[in-house]
């Protein structure tokens, strides 16, 4: 969802609003998050962008996904990005998600809501492996699973249902996968493939394009008439006789 | 339209209009500062207008006060002088100022806002005079 697309949840350009659904992120409370985006980006009615980016980076183990106006989820999590960078100089120690947390939540606030986007940070530092939420007004989350965009019902339903806490790492990316699929088929602000992120202490591993259930399907017949299927009745054919009125000669510089 | 809420929203200053127009001659300059409206002058034009405005000294109030909770009257007067005095550290009257020390002082030395990325004072479309700027800031127009 970056520009205007919008993830998971609703993703926007400047001008459109982009619905998408989002995925959510698993908090595998031993060891990682899993971060999960269809890549639709959407304008109104219209899909803007078949293959979007819902899934930003802002740190070597945190990353964010956006939902909602695609323009202003793309331009918080880089000046979160940028932010946490130099706060990273300035201390010498690795962000925390809270921290992008408490400055995403602070700076959606400041704008009162009118900065549309709604964002699920999630990663892993030195205090473990954690899951916020942050709505487009300012409050936060912090669940062990958590969805938004417009294909949240979806998604989150397929949560409810098989979420336990503690899960195996591919269980786990399955879960991720089959919620973002409930978005993809059951929600048109979602579609296209399914975007993971892995979140571990060793480092993260985006996989773009983990799974396309959506695909162009193969074309089973042919339609093509043989030539002579439609019959000639008659045919008539009129001579139009032409006299040359006027005729110019310009040549040409072939020097 | 219901006016009884607006005095709430109502600008804190408001240019008046008749008395003084910005353009030369003594006439509204329709090019460089557009169209007047009455509506446009006492009342802003977005919602977020006047928070955004005030949102840097409001900021301040808040923590100064919250100082003078901590630490006494002494630490924001202490700090309001120090930002007084880098706040007088300008470049000449038409370019834009660095504010290196003020921003320092703030602590938003380190920080990327809105404020960085956009309205880069490169990229301004409008620009002063220099050496009338210059001449009235030395008073010698």
């Amino acid at each position: 969802t970056r520009k205007m697309e919008t993830r998971s949840e609703t993703s926007a350009f400047p001008f459109l609003f982009l619905l998408h659904t989002e995925t959510l992120s698993f908090d595998d409370a031993a060891d990682g998050v899993i971060l999960g985006a269809d890549t639709r980006a959407t304008d109104d009615m219209v899909v803007a962008d078949k293959n979007c980016r819902k899934i930003h980076h802002i740190a070597p183990r945190i990353y964010c996904c956006g939902a909602g106006v695609a323009a202003d989820a793309e331009i918080a999590t880089q000046m979160m990005a940028s932010n946490v960078e130099l706060h990273t100089l300035n201390t010498g120690r690795p962000p925390l998600v809270a921290m992008v947390t408490r400055q995403l939540k602070q700076m959606l606030f400041r704008y009162q809501g009118h900065m549309g986007s709604s964002v699920i940070v999630g990663g892993v530092d030195v205090t473990g492996a954690h899951l916020y939420s942050v709505y487009p007004h300012g409050s936060y989350d912090k669940l062990p699973f958590l969805t938004m965009g417009s294909g949240a019902a979806a998604a989150v339903s397929v949560f409810e249902d098989r979420f336990k806490a503690n899960m195996e790492l591919d269980e786990a990316k399955r879960l991720v996968r089959d919620a973002i699929t409930a978005g993809i088929f059951c929600d048109l602000g979602s579609g296209s493939n399914v975007d993971l992120c892995v979140i571990t202490a060793a480092g993260a591993e985006y996989l773009r394009g983990y799974d396309r259930p959506a695909g162009k399907g193969k074309r089973e017949g042919q339609y093509r008439y043989k030539p002579g299927t439609t019959p000639v009745l008659t045919k008539t054919q009129t001579p139009l006789s032409l006299d040359v009125v006027y005729e110019t000669v310009q040549m040409m510089d072939t020097e | 339209m219901n006016t009884r809420g607006l005095r709430s929203q109502l600008k804190d200053s408001v240019p008046v209009a008749g008395l003084c127009p910005q353009g030369s001659y003594g006439i509204q300059d329709s090019l460089r500062s557009g169209f007047t409206s009455v509506k446009n002058e006492l009342l802003p034009s977005h919602p977020l207008e006047l928070s955004e405005k005030n949102f840097v000294l409001n900021q301040d109030k808040m923590n100064f006060s919250t100082l003078r909770n901590i630490q006494g009257l002494h630490a924001p007067l202490k700090l309001q002088m120090e930002y007084r005095a880098a706040r007088q550290i300008q470049r000449l009257p038409f370019l834009q100022s660095s504010n290196l020390a003020l921003d320092t002082l703030r602590g938003s030395d380190d920080t990327i806002g809105f404020e960085d990325i956009l309205s880069d004072p490169a990229q301004s479309e409008t620009m002063g005079e220099p050496h009338m700027m210059v001449e009235y800031k030395l008073g010698l127009l």
